[in-house]
């Protein structure tokens, strides 16, 4: 395989990687105001993604560097180009991760209420725009020669792109609730399954809408197949979100509906990703020139064999040791777990 | 205000509130995993007690050093979108090492930290504290190779047809001689900062809470003021290695760091000047003859160049313009680097004394004197950054591309200002929340470690730590 395919999959990767696991504690922290209802409840709510949240956020820094070292020029031209959207996401992912990190350090309700807003404003305001971002990614917007975005800010924010962020809040949230469904015991998880069965009905009619246009725009047999894989695995998703579990009459087929939304977004981001190939970013301004693509975005031979290498050691021992942390944190908690 | 002054200055505020934080973590993460060591070794809870403490105070800390840390990564393409075209095949390897090998480390055994203490055996918990601490280590290590390739840029070359700058020697990048030395004397200026934390804390404690707790804080005030100590040894170690690289591979900036105009032999270092810095002599200044030469080059006879003859030489080799960096700003953060440094291991010592064979220290001028310990190390960190970036100037890759060509050229003084306010404004709100929560913590003293009353059922066990 050519090294500049094999980066390509890998940055695809590690996107997916963030979407599906930032996804869900996007969607949990979205739902730290709706889920819980009182202060004990919001913790417990917080407390499912507490240790995992940090480690998700580094797939999207990792997938930063990836490119900058992989694709320069991608780099370069995505994120001067969308400098507002990556603003807003940047400073929405500041106070999001200072608000759980501090919240819990003081007792005032007043205090807590503010770093609650931080929480929902840092989760739902990145999964937004990421939806704008790659819808336009995947539209194409207008560059010059020198691959400099020339369009404003207002061409961004097109219906197309704005489907897309609606899209992946949808998505998020539904994915959140059922892992909170995953994740507690008692009441909250009742009410966490039903909210994912009303979001998960939206969010499925959302992607379908969203993947179909992407289709007409960008498609592909492989964009097409994983598209309709996507849309499976989301209704498959559902469907357990319905079924009662076998161990907890109260509780329904969890760990199956987790498994299905996390298919989803994972297949879904892919089929953008394949629509995509075999460009990086298409211009929507002499395409033919203008576009970056795998071969004119991408570093030396040279550059690629050694991150390769890297990411051939690495990346597998990353996955373990990530993995493990899920393992050690499996269990449920409730109420009576939080601490005063 | 052009748009690449807007940019440099928006790189530089955050990158040194960035590093506001960076250094406590970096040596804060150490003295935590030894506190946490001593406890599993000898059973003593006055180990543990530390250990949550001061683990309590890094959380604080890591919090704002982690969120500001994006933002870092982000910048590059955002605002430098020209510098990334063309450093990105040399530069993003390191970056996307230090994200791939560093940062997984950190963020992950950090979280398995922080919630495991009921859910991991003792040592496998202290150990997840030690891997942070190496994470931290690799992160510095890799970014500051990154670094260290814009100071002396090695291991590539030219592309002819793309005018672009492509890796040919990922080793000369990683062993670059700027970076070997500047990785040990900026983690000592990291343990510089967190030995005089612990210090200060502890110490205030003493003094203000007599009678508490007081073996764990004597042991803190020990640990930390030696910290101190032998890492202000190791700046002035490392630093002087780091000068005589300097002189060979950025003479500018060392002639920079003198306001030396003139070549010469040998070179006298100032310890103040006052008067102008244009050129003209100084009206009054305090100079230690010859040792400006022993920095630069080893011997106390050895000949410095000066700014005007390194300018001349520069304009032959790079063509017409001005390749001076802002001479008054390098000479005076240079000096306050040190002079900074050298004030908080002083009063590390004078700590030290203070509780000398049992005494409880008694100097209200020591407790008045607490917040410099930590700050004044704090401050000759930024210093010493602002130096060495601002000695770099006019380039951003020294020899090969200036900073005036390196900004995004898509991107509007409009963003650039709203970006630089948005930034600052929530950077000044989050400083104020966090020294106060800090404060508030430090204050509070070492924590109750009784073991948790027992419960009936595992299921209904509270989680040992939880937001």
């Amino acid at each position: 395989m050519e090294l500049t395919t094999l980066w390509f999959l890998l940055i695809a990767g590690l996107f997916i990687g963030y979407f599906v696991l930032e996804g869900f504690d996007f969607g949990v922290g979205m739902l730290v105001p709706v889920l819980g209802r009182d202060d004990r409840e919001r913790r417990v709510v917080i407390n499912t993604i507490g240790p995992l949240w940090d480690g998700n956020e580094v797939w999207l820094i990792t997938a930063g560097g990836a490119m900058f070292a992989a694709f320069p020029e991608w780099y370069a031209t995505l994120f001067s180009g969308f400098y507002l959207p990556l603003l807003l996401i940047l400073a929405a992912l500041i106070l999001r991760g200072v608000a759980f990190d501090f919240r819990g350090k003081r007792p005032e309700a007043a205090w807590r209420r503010r770093w609650d807003r931080c929480i929902v404003f840092g989760s739902a305001v990145p999964a937004f725009v990421w939806g704008v971002v790659f819808a336009n990614v995947v539209r194409g917007i207008p560059l010059n020669a020198g691959h400099d975005h020339v369009g404003s800010l207002l061409d961004l924010l097109n219906p197309y792109a704005l489907l897309g962020g609606v899209t992946m809040v949808a998505l998020f949230v539904t994915h959140g609730a059922i892992f909170i469904a995953l994740k507690t015991s008692g009441d909250i998880r009742r009410r966490a399954n039903l909210l994912a069965g009303r979001a998960g009905t939206g969010a499925a009619a959302l992607a379908v809408l969203f993947l179909g246009l992407t289709l007409a725009l960008r498609g592909g047999t492989a964009a097409v197949v994983l598209s309709v894989l996507a849309a499976v695995c989301l209704v498959g998703g559902l469907v357990a979100n319905r079924l009662r579990s076998r161990t907890d009459p109260e509780g329904r087929r969890e760990g199956w509906a987790f498994a299905g939304t996390a298919a989803a977004i994972a297949l879904a981001v892919a089929s953008l990703f394949a629509g995509l190939h075999p460009y990086v970013l298409p211009s929507t301004v002499e395409p033919a020139v203008n576009s970056l693509t795998l071969l004119n975005a991408a570093s030396s031979a040279y550059t690629l064999k050694i991150m390769s290498w890297v990411a051939v050691v690495f990346a597998p021992i990353v996955v373990l040791y990530q993995g493990w942390t899920y393992w050690v944190f499996r269990k449920r908690i409730g109420t009576q777990n939080i601490p005063e | 205000m052009d748009v690449t002054e807007l940019a440099r200055w928006q790189f530089g505020i955050t990158t040194v509130y960035h590093f506001l934080f960076v250094p406590l973590t970096i040596g804060l993460v150490f003295m935590v995993a030894a506190f946490e060591t001593a406890w599993v070794r000898t059973g003593n809870e006055k180990w543990l007690k530390l250990t949550r403490f001061y683990g309590k105070l890094f959380l604080i800390n890591f919090a704002m050093g982690l969120v500001t840390g994006i933002v870092q990564e982000f910048q590059f393409g955002m605002n430098w979108s020209e510098y990334s075209r063309f450093v990105g095949d040399v530069f993003g390897a390191p970056l996307a090492m230090e994200a791939l090998v560093a940062f997984f480390l950190e963020s992950t055994f950090l979280g398995l930290w922080i919630f495991g203490w009921d859910k991991l055996p003792k040592r496998i918990h202290a150990a997840c504290i030690w891997v942070v601490a190496v994470g931290t280590v690799l992160s510095a290590y890799f970014i500051l190779a990154a670094n260290s390739w814009m100071q002396n840029p090695v291991g590539y070359r030219i592309n002819p047809d793309t005018g672009r700058a492509e890796l040919t020697d990922i080793v000369a990048v990683l062993t670059n001689k700027v970076a070997l030395i500047t990785v040990p004397h900026t983690v000592a200026g990291c343990f510089l900062v967190a030995g005089g934390l612990v210090t200060a804390v502890a110490v205030w404690h003493l003094v203000r809470r007599p009678g508490q707790d007081t073996g764990a804080y004597r042991s803190a005030v020990k640990i930390g003021a030696w910290t101190t100590l032998v890492a202000m040894g190791a700046m002035l170690l490392t630093g002087d290695v780091q000068g005589k690289i300097m002189t060979e591979v950025q003479p500018m900036k060392m002639a920079a760091a003198e306001a030396l105009y003139e070549s010469e032999q040998p070179a006298p270092f100032s310890a103040f000047t006052v008067g102008t810095l244009d050129g003209s002599r100084p009206v009054w200044s305090v100079e230690i003859p010859g040792l400006l030469s022993f920095l630069g080059t080893g011997s106390f006879d050895g000949r410095v160049e000066g700014i005007n003859d390194l300018q001349a030489q520069y304009e032959q080799k790079y063509g017409p313009g001005s390749y001076k960096p802002n001479i008054p700003l390098t000479y005076w953060t240079f000096r306050l680097m040190i002079g900074l440094g050298a004030a908080a291991a002083l009063l590390a010592l004078w700590a030290l004394w203070a509780i000398r064979g049992g005494r409880t220290p008694r100097s209200r001028w020591l407790v008045r004197a607490l917040p410099l310990l930590p700050l004044l190390p704090l401050v000759a960190n930024s210093t010493g950054w602002i130096f060495t970036e601002m000695g770099r100037q006019p380039w951003v890759v020294f020899g090969q591309m200036k900073t005036a060509a390196a900004n995004s050229p898509n991107v509007t003084a409009a963003e650039l200002i709203t970006s630089l306010v948005v930034f600052t404004v929530l950077y000044g709100a989050l400083a104020f929340i966090e020294v106060r929560l800090l404060l508030k913590y430090a204050r509070a003293g070492l924590p109750d470690v009784s073991p948790p009353p027992p419960v009936e059922s595992d299921e209904d066990r509270p989680l040992a730590f939880a937001y």
